[in-house]
């Protein structure tokens, strides 16, 4: 019974990812990349379980899971913050015409 | 996302905190510091390599989820998230090395490769079956699938060259996705199923885009390497080139111009230089755009997120489906770096390999400038037709010193 009603949860979650996906502007394809690279860390949460649940050190379960929590974090943490780095230059800006910041730096 | 993990380490049994604390500590670290020092130039190699630790934790978390519990449906999705982590985790490490350019970044393509590939999805399959048969969290098969699905993962990557990475990179995100879904059925975690299958979805959204912008099936940018296939058409006649003074001149009194950026433009990190340009000539009233092509770059849109790291306004980026109609009302275009995405040839050409990939087609522009360092084809290895028109006028050089040189011609 639980199978089945994951199955749906899954069905149901790729209907939603595709109306929701396909209408993202190809402009914005990077960030929409990333950040669904950074979502797909997600499996942090499994495997913070992984570590969670086994007490004995040297357990290879527990190394395992320490090293699937080190992956995940780099990919959640560093994910979320590219897209954001990326997003935050996307941003209309006001002073248009006007040779900006980053380029007299160059 | 965070609720998801404060949630998970309240209401489950955590029993060991230290380690805990100190893996997440790294992972914070490592991630914070590579996303900030990172340059925008990088960005589809940071992407990949994200994408490939996605993928190698879910193969982990499949792993360990097999200490807890050996039912049937468990073990299936083990093997599942263990099988696609796998090929994720090594496909993006390899993909990682041929965009970072110290993996070289053409096709790798060797004798009997496919026999090699078939001969490696069938023991898979067989070590797949013996598994689940007799599931165990020791169980050779499982070490040999894990084995397996790594050296899949680095053979599937290895023949694809630089020019289809947009439809790698988006198909292995895809993938790390569907890992992390898989790696949810397998610990009964609801959370990682619809976030996994979001991603999954993207993922698959953008690699079929990708793929489209390129006119090829997604079996055909996996499975061969470009333009062996048909013999591209020989091109008779001279290229001229122009001088910097020329540009300046051209451009100085043209009305529209629209910038074509390509790879070319990245790899010379000229994004500043050429906003700079763009800045100048809008003083000078000038209209001007950015045509950008779906695959230039090395990622779903790559060329939009330089641009805007140079500061130039999302209205200007026009996509290739807009611009197309316009084009022949545009006084000069300038195609810089940008070489198979502009070649009439696809348009032209039915014997040219890249026939029916949609292009912009600058070659309608009444000048068309083409920045580049020397007359050397693409990556399709076909010859541009566009270098040789009586429209168009050759700038040799590398694009940043080159557009440097026209912005200080309008300065002076």
């Amino acid at each position: 019974m639980e199978l089945i009603l994951l199955s749906l949860v899954l069905v149901l979650s790729v209907f939603v990812g595709f109306e929701l996906i396909s209408k993202v502007p190809a402009t914005l394809h990077t960030p929409l990349m990333s950040g669904a690279n950074a979502i797909s860390g997600i499996t942090l949460v499994g495997a913070l379980l992984a570590v969670g649940r086994s007490d004995t050190f040297g357990d290879l379960s527990l190394w395992l899971g320490a090293t699937a929590v080190v992956f995940a974090t780099i990919n959640v943490v560093g994910g979320y913050l590219v897209t954001d780095r990326m997003l935050s230059m996307f941003q209309r800006k006001t002073s248009k015409g006007s040779i900006p910041r980053s380029a007299s730096e160059e | 996302m965070l609720f998801a993990v404060v949630a998970t380490l309240l209401f489950h049994e955590i029993l060991s905190w230290p380690m805990l604390i100190v893996c997440l500590a790294i992972g914070s670290i490592v991630g914070t510091f590579a996303s900030r020092l990172i340059a925008m130039t990088s960005m589809p190699e940071m992407v990949a390599i994200f994408n490939g630790l996605g993928g190698g934790a879910s193969l982990l978390v499949g792993w360990a989820a097999l200490f807890y519990s050996l039912e049937l449906t468990v073990a299936v999705t083990v093997i599942l998230s263990v099988l696609i982590g796998g090929v994720t985790f090594s496909g993006s490490v390899i993909a990682w090395g041929k965009l970072g350019e110290w993996l070289p970044s053409k096709s790798i393509i060797f004798l009997g490769q496919r026999w090699i590939n078939g001969l490696l999805l069938i023991s898979v399959l067989g070590c797949t079956v013996c598994f689940i048969l007799d599931p165990s969290s020791q169980s050779i098969y499982l070490y040999i699938v894990i084995g397996l699905a790594l050296t899949i993962g680095i053979l599937a990557v290895l023949p694809i060259g630089g020019a289809d990475m947009p439809v790698v990179i988006s198909l292995l995100n895809s993938y790390s996705g569907i890992a992390a879904c898989a790696a949810g059925f397998a610990i009964n975690n609801v959370v990682l199923i619809v976030a996994g299958s979001l991603v999954g979805a993207a993922g698959f959204i953008l690699t079929s885009i990708m793929c489209k912008a390129m006119n090829r099936s997604l079996v055909s940018v996996l499975f061969s390497g470009f333009g062996a296939s048909k013999a591209a058409q020989k091109i008779d006649g001279e290229a001229r080139a122009i001088s910097v003074e020329d540009v300046y001149y051209v451009l100085e009194g043209a009305s529209t111009v629209v910038i074509v950026p390509g790879y070319g433009m990245a790899v010379a990190q000229a994004q500043h230089v050429v906003r700079e340009l763009g800045a100048l000539l809008e003083d000078n009233g000038t209209e001007v755009s950015y045509a950008i092509h779906p695959v230039a770059g090395r990622m779903p849109g790559h060329m939009n997120v330089l641009l805007a790291e140079a500061n130039v306004s999302y209205e200007q980026l026009i996509e290739m489906d807009v611009i197309n109609p316009r084009m022949a009302a545009v006084d000069v275009a300038v195609v810089i770096g940008a070489n198979d995405v502009v070649n009439p040839s696809a348009r032209d050409d039915s014997d040219s390999p890249i026939y029916g990939m949609p292009i912009i087609n600058v070659d309608e522009a009444r000048i068309v400038l083409v920045l580049k360092r020397s007359l050397a084809s693409g990556f399709a290895g076909v010859d541009n037709p566009l270098f040789f028109a009586p429209n168009t006028r050759m700038l040799f050089g590398d694009a940043k010193a080159s557009i440097s040189a026209v912005v200080n011609q309008f300065k002076t």
